[in-house]
């Protein structure tokens, strides 16, 4: 079963305007390969040059925040929300 | 306040302006003090509440300024942002109405304009309210004047409402001030009070044409800036003052003359984020 992705606005072009785009994998890392081998790039975006989650994205599965909770090696269960999260917003 | 050793070897030199010295902690008590003595000049606030969307400083700003002059204050502000000005704002009296994290701070706008509608309230509306660049025109920008001796040739600043680019440039553009104007690089940033403008909703108080420069800068170059700050020059300062000063080097490295970049909170705002890890 596949686990939904939610995405920012700013981010909906790295993944043709999309939403939510459906993605499979055990871990958040296995999620972002899955979504970057259908829209090359999109790792880039969410990832720095180390491969860490980048300081101004925040990514919860479920409620949970992964930097509390594994980071990339952060499990996703099948059928799990996850949201990808600008961690500010323009425009105080 | 010069920067030594950031500036050091630059053909211009390179000068900071330390907003989180204002009482509410950043450059947006200006904006708030004007908007809401504005707003109690043209209307009855008897009874009303004060309403903006903001993604924290405006949100403080307004608080403050709301508990001292005795009106209630109510904010929309993405939910999941880091949780230090919120908490603020709550303590000082203001009510917070969340929004959906995915659609930022434009979707924070959304939903005040729609609350707006409701008569108990009074939409200060900063991205679009006259008195956020006048209290610029009228309090920033002299300050700078007088406080660099007259010397200041270059302003840098980011833009957000774009309150202080709008508001510098008349009262300094006259003086032969140059204002440099910077941006985000890119829609997905992380520099808290920065608008990428080609992505994101057009404040209505923008025009591009009053800077004479238009620059951009990378998150992680804005971060890596101020940490450099914290650790070269004893400044503690957000995401947006690297930005700044990011900016600023390059304006220095250009040009003679006195340079100085609009540092618009401290880095306390940002201690549960992973900008200080």
């Amino acid at each position: 079963m596949p686990v939904t992705v939610r995405l920012p606005g700013t981010l909906r072009d790295a993944v043709a305007g999309q939403t939510r785009i459906e993605a499979s994998g055990a871990t958040l890392k296995d999620v972002i390969a899955d979504i970057d081998r259908r829209h090359p790039g999109f790792r880039a975006r969410v990832l720095d040059d180390r491969g860490a989650i980048r300081t101004y994205v925040n990514v919860y599965v479920g409620d949970a925040d992964v930097r509390d909770n594994g980071g990339l090696d952060a499990l996703v269960p099948d059928g799990s929300d996850v949201m990808v999260i600008p961690a500010m917003a323009g425009g105080r | 306040m010069p920067l030594r050793r950031i500036g050091a070897g630059l053909r211009g030199e390179l000068w900071a302006k330390l907003e989180s010295f204002n009482p509410g902690g950043s450059v947006k008590d200006r904006a708030a003090l004007w908007m809401v003595l504005d707003a109690e000049q043209r209307l009855d606030l008897a009874g009303k509440t004060l309403l903006d969307a903001t993604s924290g400083n405006t949100g403080v700003a307004l608080a403050l300024v709301g508990a001292v002059r005795g009106h209630r204050v109510e904010l929309c502000m993405p939910d999941k942002l880091s949780p230090e000005r919120k908490r603020i704002a709550v303590a000082f009296g203001a009510a917070l109405t969340l929004t959906d994290p995915l659609e930022g701070s434009d979707g924070a706008i959304l939903r005040a304009r729609g609350i707006a509608h409701d008569q108990a309230y009074v939409y200060l509306d900063q991205y679009a309210n006259p008195a956020n660049p006048l209290a610029h025109e009228r309090s920033t920008g002299p300050e700078l004047w007088a406080q660099s001796g007259g010397r200041i040739t270059h302003f840098v600043t980011g833009v957000g409402t774009s309150g202080t680019a709008m508001g510098t440039s008349r009262a300094l553009h006259p003086l032969g001030v140059r204002i440099v104007a910077v941006q985000p690089d890119e829609a997905l940033h992380g520099i808290e009070g920065w608008k990428h403008m080609p992505s994101a909703i057009r404040p209505p108080i923008w025009d591009e044409a009053a800077a004479d420069e238009h620059r951009t800068v990378g998150t992680d170059a804005a971060i890596a800036m101020a940490k450099r700050l914290a650790r070269e020059e004893g400044i503690f300062s957000g995401p947006s003052g690297g930005g700044a000063v990011a900016a600023a080097v390059e304006v220095a490295r250009e040009h003679a003359g006195m340079v100085v970049a609009l540092l618009a909170d401290g880095g306390e705002r940002y201690l549960s984020t992973p900008m200080w890890e």
